[in-house]
C-alpha cells in the first residue's frame, strides 16, 4: 500500500480527516523549505502538496503565481524540488509528498527519468494539472511501474463518463475542484459541493479530498465534514507572501494549526452523532 | 495522392495539438467542439459566414502583382494576398467573425479574447460590437505600451482591455490571464482564440476560418494567372495567416515557406524562432514546439513585431515541419525593416511588422529564381498600428 493510501487509511479509522496544505517548492527561498515542510507536519498536516514553479500556471490564481515567479526567480528548478522533497524525507520517513505542478518541466527532464528520479526522493503521489485523463495513458503506466500513485482532478463540470474514466486511473486520492475558476478563487457553494461527493463516491471507491477556495477555518470545518481530505493552498502561500521573513515559519504553522484545530471539531462532530 | 485529414478527433497532427487543460476547462471545450461540428456541416451557419466575410468584412481580398518591386528585385514575380485590405486591416477578422458566430449560436453574451499586437483585440472587439456582445481583451502589459493605438482602438469598439502584469507581460501571459476568465465565467463566456494554437478543437477551427484565405488565392491564380503559384510564403507566429494560405494546398506539392522572427538574429537567443530553435513540450492546451530552457520554463521571446513575439507555434505547424512538407525560415528584426521600407518605397503599400518577415524573406529568395517563377505572399495586415514602432526603430520622434 501506498504511503498515501497507508496515511488515508489511518485517519480514516481514527475518524479523522486529511489536511493536505500546498506550498510552492521555493517560495519564498529554497534554504527554509525544508523547515517549513516539517512545520506544516508538526502544525497537524498529513499529506503534503509541493507545488512545481512554472512559468505558465495557467490554472493557478494570481496568488500561486506570484510565488510561482519568486521561486523562478531564486532559479528553482524540477531538480531542486526533488532535492527538497529527499532532504525532507533525511527526517520524516511518514508523511506523504504529492508533487504538484505542469506537465512541461516533467517533459523536460524526461517521464521515465522524472519517475525514477522522484521516487528515489521519496515522492509519493504526481498531480500534473494539464494531463487529463485522455492525454495521460502512458504518463499514468510509467507512475505505475515507479509506484508512484497519479492524482487526477475532477471539476463540478466533469461529465459522469469522465469521473469513471478517473475512477480507472487515480490512486491515492481524487482532488475535487469545489468551484468553477482558478486557485484562490472567492467563492464556495458548499451544498452544490456536499451533493457532487455524493455522486462522486458512487464511481470512485478511493478517498476525495476538496480544494481551490477554501481560505478560512470555517470553510475548512465545513468541507471536513464532507470531504475525506482539505486541500489549503492560497491562504498559505499568500500568508508565505506577507510575512517578514523571520516569521514566516511561525505565522504559516498558526495558520495551519488553526485549520487542523478547526477540522478535529468537524471531525468529533461526526464520531460523536 | 494521399489525402491530408488531420487532425485526429482528440485534435493530434502526429504527435503534436491534443487537449493538455485542467480538468475545468474540460466540459467548456466538449461544448465549443460539438457546436463546432454542428455548425462546420451546417449549411445555414456556412452561409451567413460567407455573407459576412462578403459584406462586412470585404472579401474576397484581391491577389495583387507587385511589379515595380519584384522588377527591382530581379528575379521571380512576388504576388500578393491583400489580407491587409480586410476590414480591420488583417486576417485575424476572418476567424473572429467565425467564433462571434458561433458563441452566438451558443448564447453566450460575453466573448473574451487575449491579443499581443493588438490585431486579435481590435477583430474581436469589432466583431462584439457588430453582434452586441460584451467584450473583454487581455494584453499583457508591455504590450499595451508599445501598441497603444490599438488599444484606444479596443477601447472606442465598447471592450475593456485588461492590462496583465504576470509572467513577461506579453502575449503568452495575456492567454494565460484569457483561460483564468474562461474557466471561472464558462457559463456566459466564449473565448475567442487568435490564433492556430490552443487545446483542440481551436487550431483546427481557427485554421478552418482562415482556410478561405488559400480557397480564394486557388480560384483566382487559376484565374488570373493560368496556374498556381511556385510557393507560398507567410509570417508565422501562432502561425493563423500561413495555415490559412497553405491548407488547401497541402495535398498537392507547391512549396510552402512559414517564416519566423529570428529578432536580433537566432545566435543572439533574442528571437521568436520556435520551429527553428524551439523543443516539443506543452504551452497553453497543446503540444508543439516551444522556446524554453533545460528545465522546461517558457523563455521570454524577442521580436520587432509584436504578433510573432510568441515562444510556441501552432500545432500543427510543428506537424508540417517534422513531416516536411514546409519548410521554415527566420528573418531578423533588420531585414523585415529593409522589406518594409521596400514595400512603403515600390508598392505604395504599408504592410504590417509581421507580414514584412514574410516580405523580406520572399525579397531573398525572388533574385534566386527566374522571371516566370511565381512568389504568393500573403500580406496578413497592414501597417499602420506600426507607425510607432518604425519611427523609433528610424531615431524619428512622432
Amino acid at each position: 500500500m501506498s504511503r498515501i493510501s497507508a496515511t488515508l487509511d489511518r485517519l480514516h479509522q481514527q475518524h479523522k480527516k486529511a489536511l493536505i496544505p500546498f506550498i510552492t517548492a521555493g517560495d519564498p527561498e529554497p534554504a527554509i523549505m525544508v523547515s517549513l515542510m516539517h512545520g506544516l507536519v508538526e502544525a497537524g498536516a498529513d499529506i503534503i502538496e509541493l507545488g512545481v514553479p512554472f512559468s505558465d500556471p495557467m490554472a493557478d490564481g494570481p496568488a500561486i503565481q506570484r510565488s510561482s515567479e519568486r521561486a523562478l526567480k531564486r532559479h528553482v528548478s524540477l531538480k531542486d524540488v526533488l532535492a527538497m522533497a529527499r532532504e525532507f524525507r533525511e527526517r520524516d520517513d511518514s508523511t506523504p509528498v504529492v508533487l504538484m505542478g505542469y506537465a512541461n518541466p516533467i517533459e523536460a527532464m524526461g517521464h521515465e527519468i522524472f519517475a525514477q528520479r522522484a521516487k528515489a526522493c521519496g515522492i509519493d503521489g504526481v498531480l500534473t494539472v494539464d494531463y487529463p485523463p485522455e492525454e495521460s495513458q502512458e504518463w499514468v503506466a510509467i507512475l505505475e511501474r515507479w509506484q508512484i500513485d497519479p492524482i487526477f482532478l475532477v471539476s463540478p463540470t466533469t461529465p459522469q463518463t469522465r469521473i469513471e474514466q478517473v475512477a480507472k486511473m487515480a490512486k491515492g486520492y481524487v482532488y475535487y475542484v469545489s468551484l468553477r475558476g482558478v486557485t484562490g478563487a472567492p467563492t464556495l457553494d458548499l451544498d452544490e459541493v456536499a451533493s457532487r461527493l455524493g455522486q462522486l463516491r458512487a464511481s470512485i471507491s478511493i478517498p476525495i479530498g476538496v480544494g481551490f477556495g477554501i481560505r478560512d477555518n470555517a470553510t475548512a470545518r465545513a468541507i471536513a465534514g464532507i470531504a475525506d481530505a482539505v486541500v489549503v493552498g492560497s491562504r498559505l502561500v499568500e500568508e508565505i507572501e506577507r510575512s517578514p521573513h523571520d516569521q514566516i515559519l511561525t505565522n504559516v504553522a498558526r495558520v495551519v494549526a488553526g485549520l487542523r484545530g478547526a477540522m478535529d471539531e468537524a471531525s468529533q462532530a461526526i464520531a460523536g452523532r | 495522392m494521399r489525402v491530408y485529414d488531420l487532425p485526429d478527433r482528440y485534435g493530434h497532427f502526429g504527435p503534436y495539438g491534443g487537449i493538455f487543460v485542467a480538468e475545468t476547462l474540460i466540459a467548456a471545450l466538449d461544448e465549443l467542439r460539438a457546436q463546432y461540428e454542428l455548425s462546420r456541416n451546417d449549411a445555414e451557419f456556412q452561409a451567413e459566414l460567407a455573407h459576412e466575410l462578403k459584406h462586412y468584412v470585404g472579401r474576397p481580398t484581391p491577389i495583387y502583382h507587385a511589379s515595380r518591386w519584384s522588377a527591382h528585385l530581379g528575379g521571380a514575380q512576388i504576388l500578393l494576398k491583400r489580407e491587409d485590405l480586410n476590414h480591420t486591416g488583417a486576417h485575424k477578422i476572418n476567424n473572429a467573425v467565425g467564433q462571434a458566430l458561433l458563441a452566438r449560436r451558443m448564447g453566450k453574451s460575453r466573448v473574451i479574447a487575449e491579443t499581443g499586437a493588438g490585431q486579435h483585440g481590435v477583430a474581436s472587439a469589432t466583431v462584439a460590437a457588430r453582434y452586441g456582445m460584451k467584450c473583454v481583451v487581455y494584453m499583457g502589459s508591455v504590450d499595451v505600451a508599445r501598441q497603444s493605438a490599438n488599444v484606444y482602438r479596443m477601447k472606442l469598439l465598447g471592450a475593456t482591455v485588461v492590462p496583465v502584469e504576470s509572467g513577461s507581460r506579453t502575449l503568452k501571459d495575456a492567454l494565460n490571464e484569457a483561460m483564468r476568465d474562461w474557466v471561472t465565467n464558462i457559463e456566459d463566456t466564449f473565448y475567442i482564440i487568435g490564433t492556430v494554437a490552443g487545446p483542440h478543437p481551436y487550431p483546427m477551427m481557427v485554421r478552418d476560418f482562415q482556410a478561405i484565405i488559400g480557397r480564394e488565392a486557388m480560384l483566382q491564380m487559376q484565374e488570373e494567372y493560368g496556374r498556381q503559384p511556385d510557393a507560398l510564403i507567410a509570417c508565422v507566429g501562432g502561425g493563423s495567416n500561413a495555415i490559412g494560405l497553405f491548407y488547401p494546398y497541402l495535398d498537392g506539392d507547391i512549396r510552402m515557406i512559414g517564416v519566423e522572427a529570428a529578432g536580433l538574429g537566432i545566435e543572439s537567443g533574442q528571437h521568436a524562432a520556435t520551429l527553428t530553435r524551439g523543443r516539443p513540450g506543452v504551452l497553453h492546451g497543446n503540444r508543439t514546439y516551444l522556446i524554453q530552457d533545460d528545465n522546461g520554463q517558457i523563455v521570454e521571446t524577442h521580436s520587432i513585431s509584436a504578433g510573432l513575439d510568441y515562444p510556441g507555434v501552432g500545432p500543427e505547424h510543428a506537424w508540417l515541419k517534422d513531416s516536411r512538407r514546409a519548410e521554415y525560415v527566420g528573418i531578423t528584426d533588420s531585414e523585415a525593416l529593409a522589406a518594409f521600407h521596400s514595400l512603403c518605397h515600390y508598392e505604395g503599400i504599408i504592410p504590417a511588422l509581421e507580414s514584412s518577415h514574410a516580405l523580406a524573406y520572399a525579397a531573398q529568395l525572388a533574385p534566386t529564381l527566374g522571371r516566370d517563377q511565381l512568389l504568393l505572399v500573403n500580406l496578413s495586415g497592414r501597417g499602420d498600428k506600426d507607425m510607432g514602432t518604425v519611427a523609433q526603430a528610424s531615431q524619428i520622434m512622432l
